[in-house]
């Protein structure tokens, strides 16, 4: 992942069609697709008013309406004025590209196959073949090894490894089956093995596939609230800044009557200066920077049903964590045996290490392996022993071997000692102890007996994921409090949660405690956010701000959420909080950096304007440019070239960093606040240079 | 900068700011009492009679009202008070008190000063002395100069409110506000302040005027009046409209440096003191210091700055060998237009103080000002009265910039912006964008209209920037109800009373509803408690991004119209 993310950084135009995007950039030319932006809308007219005087200055001689400008000076505004907008468009369609480019390999996972319609789910010689488009909600079909899934929906019967790499792009195989939270099913995947009956929960047109492809590609996607809001500020100054050109041409003519000298300010400079103080930049960059905040999620492999759901994530301030999987490995591990009074080590690790030969769990393993580890028990296969295993049973709680008349088993403390008890053994009080000792660590107390007698007790331990520490540190420095959610009881869950440094824990967590918490959260003006997978997540889900539901989890539960993981990676909440902010933070420093901008502009334009009036003025040319029309150019140029320069910006995102809101406000308000006054200084300085140099001017 | 400003006026300067800030948190203190609607040490007096107005005006002081209610309640007081205004100006001549027999006003003028003095803005196109009779200044304009500043405490109030409660439908109640601020706050404060300046020499009497016989044997008519009492409510409330034409550079209305101290004092003691208000209200003492720090560092420098410029003199007489320089024997610099009795030091900071605070009164001509001196107090209103402001009006100007500050600095720390736990999002941005637009629209459309029409022309005294920056002055003073007067623009005509009027109304209502609308919108929003990763709005960093804000929405918006008045004067003034 972090490999991936680091190739895109260098090339923000990758996966993008150029090309495609230059096309765009001149078809949306139109006034209905400029419309939308009230910012560039501006622009468009201003565009289009100096093309008109351009026009007439050409075909009339006596050049009126120029205002005694030279011709090639209209002409290069007009030529600078289109480029703005060209380059505006630009950036949003380049932005799509990117997802286009991703719409389309989805795409081609939505192939037309043939489904095998079957009537009753149980009797599997009743099926015809249909085309995958045809099926409805609720039909049923049979997938066999080869096949492709052909439409969304929920296994009921059977049980089959799934290639989901078309839509994960994660070629690791996974099991789906009926009945839990792995019974989901995404059309345009395959079955790789065995066969399932699944039960199609989408109309054609609307599955998951469907939905994705609609969210990348779509160019006209609604617009978040924040966008909403920051568009009414641009459009409040786009605005006054129209007032100010607007009466800037009565207050030249006044100014020209009273001094008598010089001419009234021509409409295409005021158009230049109105184009250069609107907030272009930010105008022209806002609707690419939201896009690629989505295609950000996107690479991460998260598909947010709306732009809504991206913004809430820069704002979440409480996160909900599954312990299991997030916080801690999903399985725990053997760390130690202790013996019951009489019994050593080592028998203890024999006996244990007997019961789990069968026990195919994470657990069972890590028992073995513990066992020959410490005292090198010979390697043996269950096979080969005349044995007879006890599969675990969720309604006893204990599993074990039958070997040579011996009855070893092993499980939770309390079910040991009930069975023990009915052989007419019973727990010391030392064996006890150890228990008690074990779940105050935070670990789970695995009891083995033979016969009436315990042997001792197995620690397993929660191991806490390493990199998880730092991580959750990260988000206290974001202002983030992390809750852990467990089924685990309050004493074994403190303890985990210390050691992994989570803020706060939700132990025996039911689906009812966690809505509770997350409305106790909630009321009290927090944001908050969760993962969850299956369907008795639902409610909590739904109620959350942010709700992340994993790809492998329920359908249930992926309507509820308003974000899917395909990697099914609970721990990339952390990370879809980092791009909400990253996404809302570029917007902020590049409206600061356009509004910035604005007072190079005025040094540049003003003195220009109005030298013909009162020379004076000249002393405002601070920059010492070359002449009143190259002053006025070199603005426009600049204006038009900086929403070039910052798309890659918009693209990436700023630089985001694990820092506090003072720390960052610091560090953005200087680069783009002040970045922002100073950068036009040295931009338009320059391009004027390089104007006089080719004899512009 | 010369001896003068680092001798004695520097002291001065510095005394008017410890006695100035020693005053906020007892102040402001007492007024958060007031509007927290808990006891203060004038209940015991005061309760029986809040409670007598309430009863005789049927008026439940604990009735919740949800926004538009509010600024209902609002907008009916104050269109009644215009309409009273006005008939009492157009009937003056047969209304009581009138021992000069002068007659009504004209219709234009008369709605102009009815706006005028509803609006808080107090701009006088008239001289108070020879239009005004005793009754209209004293039941007419004295009774605004409490309720307009009243009404723009009780709108402060209800905004404050609205940003501490909690998925609340109400911001208080208006004609409890409006009874409170008056009550506790303006009536004591200015019979207190009336009391000292009447101590000091400025005439409280109901004898129209006496005549003098002067050295030449002419006979000269000295104008009096109930001035004292006037007086005080004009300064307190940020009111300006002096009593008599000259303001607080007549003698009768300032006689000394002490009475100039005080009024001075009285200018912005309210707005500053109702920063530690809002501090206490909203829970944290430090969020309204930093609102105040952002004004003081506004206003400290650019204050200095024009007393610098004036102190400086004009270049021009300098080469003319002219002594400008400040010493024992004169105050050198730029003395036209100033009292002898007031200096340079005490004019400029009354300029920078009036303008800052939406007071709009004079000790001294503006029109006289150097073209830089005279810039500081323009630059002032320019900023749309927020640094420190009018009586509420100021602070919750500020609030306004304080939204859209946070708007943009929340985005860049990775959040939707919030304020104090309150969610900025669109409406807000709606209501505020309205409020900053309101204003800069009137400016600009007003002087275009001024130096485009006839009408607007015919007013002018000067020509060239000067007489540019003369409409620029009128417009911004009336849209941003400031009420200053540059002078040199003869506003008395159709054409100016009623552009000016519009001005005002749309200055104060276009402010004040959106301020309510957002108090409204935010007390039915649920708060987010404070984390690391919230902006904080009490640090200096923050201070200084508002003041960045501020600045750069205020020269954004004026920059040419300042190039165009005083920045060409001044470069034509030095250039030669």
């Amino acid at each position: 992942m972090s490999q991936k993310k680091h190739i895109k950084s260098r090339n923000p135009f990758r996966g993008a069609d150029v090309g495609l995007a230059m096309r765009l950039s001149i078809v949306r030319l139109t006034p209905l697709y400029q419309a939308r932006n009230p910012v560039m809308f501006v622009v468009f007219v201003g565009s289009i008013l100096t093309t008109a005087i351009l026009t007439i200055m050409l075909v009339t001689p006596a050049r009126v309406v120029g205002g005694g400008l030279p011709v090639w000076f209209v002409a290069w505004v007009t030529f600078w004025l289109w480029f703005t907008l060209l380059f505006a468009n630009f950036a949003e369609a380049i932005a799509e590209g990117k997802g286009r480019a991703q719409a389309d390999s989805l795409k081609k996972a939505r192939r037309d196959v043939a489904a095998r319609k079957l009537e009753k789910a149980s009797d599997h010689s009743k099926q015809h073949s249909v085309p995958a488009n045809t099926l409805r909600k609720g039909d049923l079909v049979l997938i066999e090894a080869g096949d492709f899934v052909p439409a969304d929906g929920q296994v009921i019967d059977g049980i089959a490894s799934v290639d989901e790499s078309a839509v994960t792009g994660e070629s690791a195989p996974v099991i789906r089956e009926s009945g839990g939270d792995r019974d989901a099913v995404t059309g345009g995947t395959r079955v790789l093995s065995d066969w399932i009956v699944v039960r199609v929960t989408s109309d054609p047109g609307e599955s998951f596939l469907d939905r994705m492809i609609g969210l990348v590609e779509s160019a006209r996607r609604q617009k978040t609230p924040n966008e909403i809001a920051l568009s009414i500020l641009l459009a409040a100054l786009t605005i006054v800044f129209l007032l100010v050109c607007a009466t800037l041409l009565p207050f030249s003519a006044f100014s020209v009557t009273q001094a008598g000298a010089g001419s009234v300010i021509s409409v295409t400079v005021l158009i230049a200066l109105l184009v250069c103080l609107i907030p272009t930049t930010i105008g022209g960059l806002l609707s690419a920077i939201g896009i690629s905040g989505m295609q950000r999620l996107i690479s991460a492999n998260v598909i947010a049903t709306s732009g809504r759901a991206v913004e809430a994530a820069g704002d979440i301030n409480v996160l909900l964590l599954d312990k299991t999987g997030t916080i801690t490995f999903g399985n725990r591990q053997a760390v130690e045996f202790y013996p019951a009074p009489g019994v050593t080590r080592q028998q203890l690790a024999e006996a244990a290490e007997l019961s789990s030969l069968a026990d195919e769990t994470p657990e069972g393993r890590s028992i073995v392996t513990l066992a020959r580890r410490l005292f090198g028990l010979p390697e043996r296969n269950p096979k080969d022993l005349a044995a007879t295993f006890i599969p675990f049973s969720a309604e006893q709680r204990i599993s074990g071997i039958v070997i040579n008349e011996r009855h070893i088993m092993k499980g939770a403390g309390d079910a040991i000692a009930r069975l023990v008890a009915l052989k007419g053994g019973f727990c010391g009080p030392e064996i006890m102890r150890e228990v008690e000792e074990i779940a105050r660590k935070g670990g789970t107390p695995l009891m083995v007996a033979e016969g009436p007698q315990v042997l001792g007790v197995v620690y397993l331990k929660d191991i806490v994921k390493p990199e998880i520490k730092t991580r959750l540190a990260d988000l206290r420095k974001m202002g983030i409090k992390s809750v852990m959610i467990t089924g685990d009881n309050p004493l074994t869950a403190a303890a985990i949660a210390s050691e992994a440094g989570v803020d706060d824990f939700v132990a025996e967590a039911t689906p009812e405690t966690k809505l509770k918490y997350i409305r106790k959260m909630q009321e009290g003006g927090e944001l908050v956010a969760m993962v969850g997978d299956g369907t008795n997540d639902a409610p909590a889900l739904a109620q959350s701000d942010v709700a992340v539901a994993m790809n492998s989890g329920t359908q249930a539960a992926k309507e509820a959420g308003n974000m899917v993981d395909l990697d099914s990676d609970p721990t990339k909440l952390i990370e879809i909080v980092e791009i909400g902010k990253q996404l809302l933070m570029t917007r902020g420093a590049l409206t600061t950096f356009s509004i910035s901008n604005d007072l190079a502009k005025y040094f540049a334009i003003i003195p220009a304007a109005f030298a013909g009036t009162y020379p004076a003025l000249a002393k405002l040319n601070v920059m010492g440019l070359a002449s009143p029309e190259s002053a006025i150019l070199s603005a426009v140029i600049f204006n038009a070239l900086i929403i070039i320069a910052l798309v890659p910006l918009a693209l990436k995102g700023v630089k985001y960093r694990a820092e506090s809101a003072e720390q960052l406000l610091t560090r953005n308000v200087l680069f783009y606040g002040l970045g922002g006054v100073l950068t036009p200084f040295i931009g338009i300085k320059l391009i004027d240079l390089m104007l006089a140099a080719a004899g512009l001017t | 900068m010369t001896a003068s400003l680092i001798g004695w006026g520097g002291w001065q300067v510095v005394a008017y700011f410890i006695v100035l800030f020693a005053l906020v948190v007892p102040l402001g203190g007492h007024m958060a009492r007031v509007y927290l609607g808990k006891s203060t040490f004038l209940s015991p007096a005061l309760q029986p009679v809040e409670g007598l107005i309430y009863r005789a005006c049927g008026v439940d002081p604990d009735r919740e009202m949800s926004w538009k209610e509010y600024a209902l309640a609002l907008l009916a007081l104050s269109f009644s008070g215009f309409a009273l205004l006005y008939a009492i100006l157009i009937g003056q001549g047969v209304l009581p008190l009138n021992p000069q027999n002068l007659p009504g006003l004209s219709p234009d003028l008369a709605f102009n000063t009815a706006v005028s003095f509803i609006t808080n803005t107090n701009w006088q196109s008239y001289s108070g002395e020879t239009v005004m009779t005793n009754f209209s200044q004293m039941a007419g304009l004295t009774v605004q100069n409490f309720v307009s500043a009243a009404v723009g405490m009780a709108a402060l109030a209800a905004m404050i409110r609205g940003m501490t409660r909690r998925k609340a439908a109400g911001i208080g109640n208006f004609w409890a506000d409006l009874v409170r601020s008056i009550l506790y706050i303006l009536l004591p404060l200015s019979f207190i302040l009336a009391l000292v300046l009447g101590a000091q020499g400025v005439v409280q009497t109901f004898s129209a005027s006496i005549d003098a016989h002067t050295l030449e044997g002419t006979k000269q008519t000295i104008a009096l009046g109930p001035v004292a009492s006037q007086e005080a409510i004009k300064m307190l409330g940020t009111n300006g409209g002096g009593f008599f034409n000259v303001n607080s550079a007549h003698p009768f209305e300032n006689p000394n440096p002490l009475t100039n101290f005080l009024e001075l004092v009285a200018i912005l003691v309210i707005p500053t003191s109702l920063c530690h208000s809002f501090g206490i209200m909203v829970g944290d003492r430090r969020q309204g210091f930093a609102l105040l720090a952002a004004m003081s560092l506004v206003f400290v420098p650019l204050m200095l700055f024009g007393i610098a410029e004036e102190q400086g003199g004009n270049p021009h007489l300098a080469s003319l060998g002219i002594d400008q320089t400040a010493s024992a024997q004169q105050p050198g610099g730029n003395m036209e237009g100033k009292e002898t009795r007031f200096g340079i030091v005490n004019s400029g900071l009354w300029a920078a103080a009036t303008t800052a605070a939406s007071n709009g009164s004079v000790n001294s001509m503006h029109d006289s000002y150097t073209p830089l001196g005279g810039m500081v107090p323009l630059l002032l209103m320019k900023f749309g009265e927020v640094i420190y402001g009018g009586v509420g009006s100021g602070l919750y100007g500020m609030l306004i910039f304080v939204v859209i500050t946070v708007f943009i600095a929340g985005l860049m720390v990775g959040r939707t912006p919030e304020y104090l736990g309150k969610k900025i999002q669109s409406f807000e941005m709606k209501m505020a964008s309205i409020a900053i637009l309101a204003p800069s629209a009137c400016v600009l459309i007003g002087t275009a209209l001024g130096v485009m029409t006839e009408a607007g022309r015919a007013g002018l005294f000067n020509s060239g920037p000067q007489g540019y920056s003369e409409v620029l002055y009128a417009f911004t003073s009336a849209a941003n109800n400031n009420g200053s007067a540059f002078a040199g623009l003869s506003a008395n005509s159709p054409f100016y009373n009623t552009a000016l009027g519009l001005c005002m109304l749309v200055g104060r209502y276009f402010v004040l509803i959106p301020v309510l609308a957002i108090g409204g919108s935010l007390a039915a929003k649920n708060t987010t408690p404070p984390s690391a990763g919230t902006l904080p709005t009490h640090t200096p960093l923050f201070v200084l991004v508002l003041i960045f804000v501020l600045v750069l929405v205020g020269i954004l918006t004026y920059a040419p119209t300042l190039a165009l008045g005083p920045v060409i004067a001044y470069l034509q003034m030095i250039g030669g």
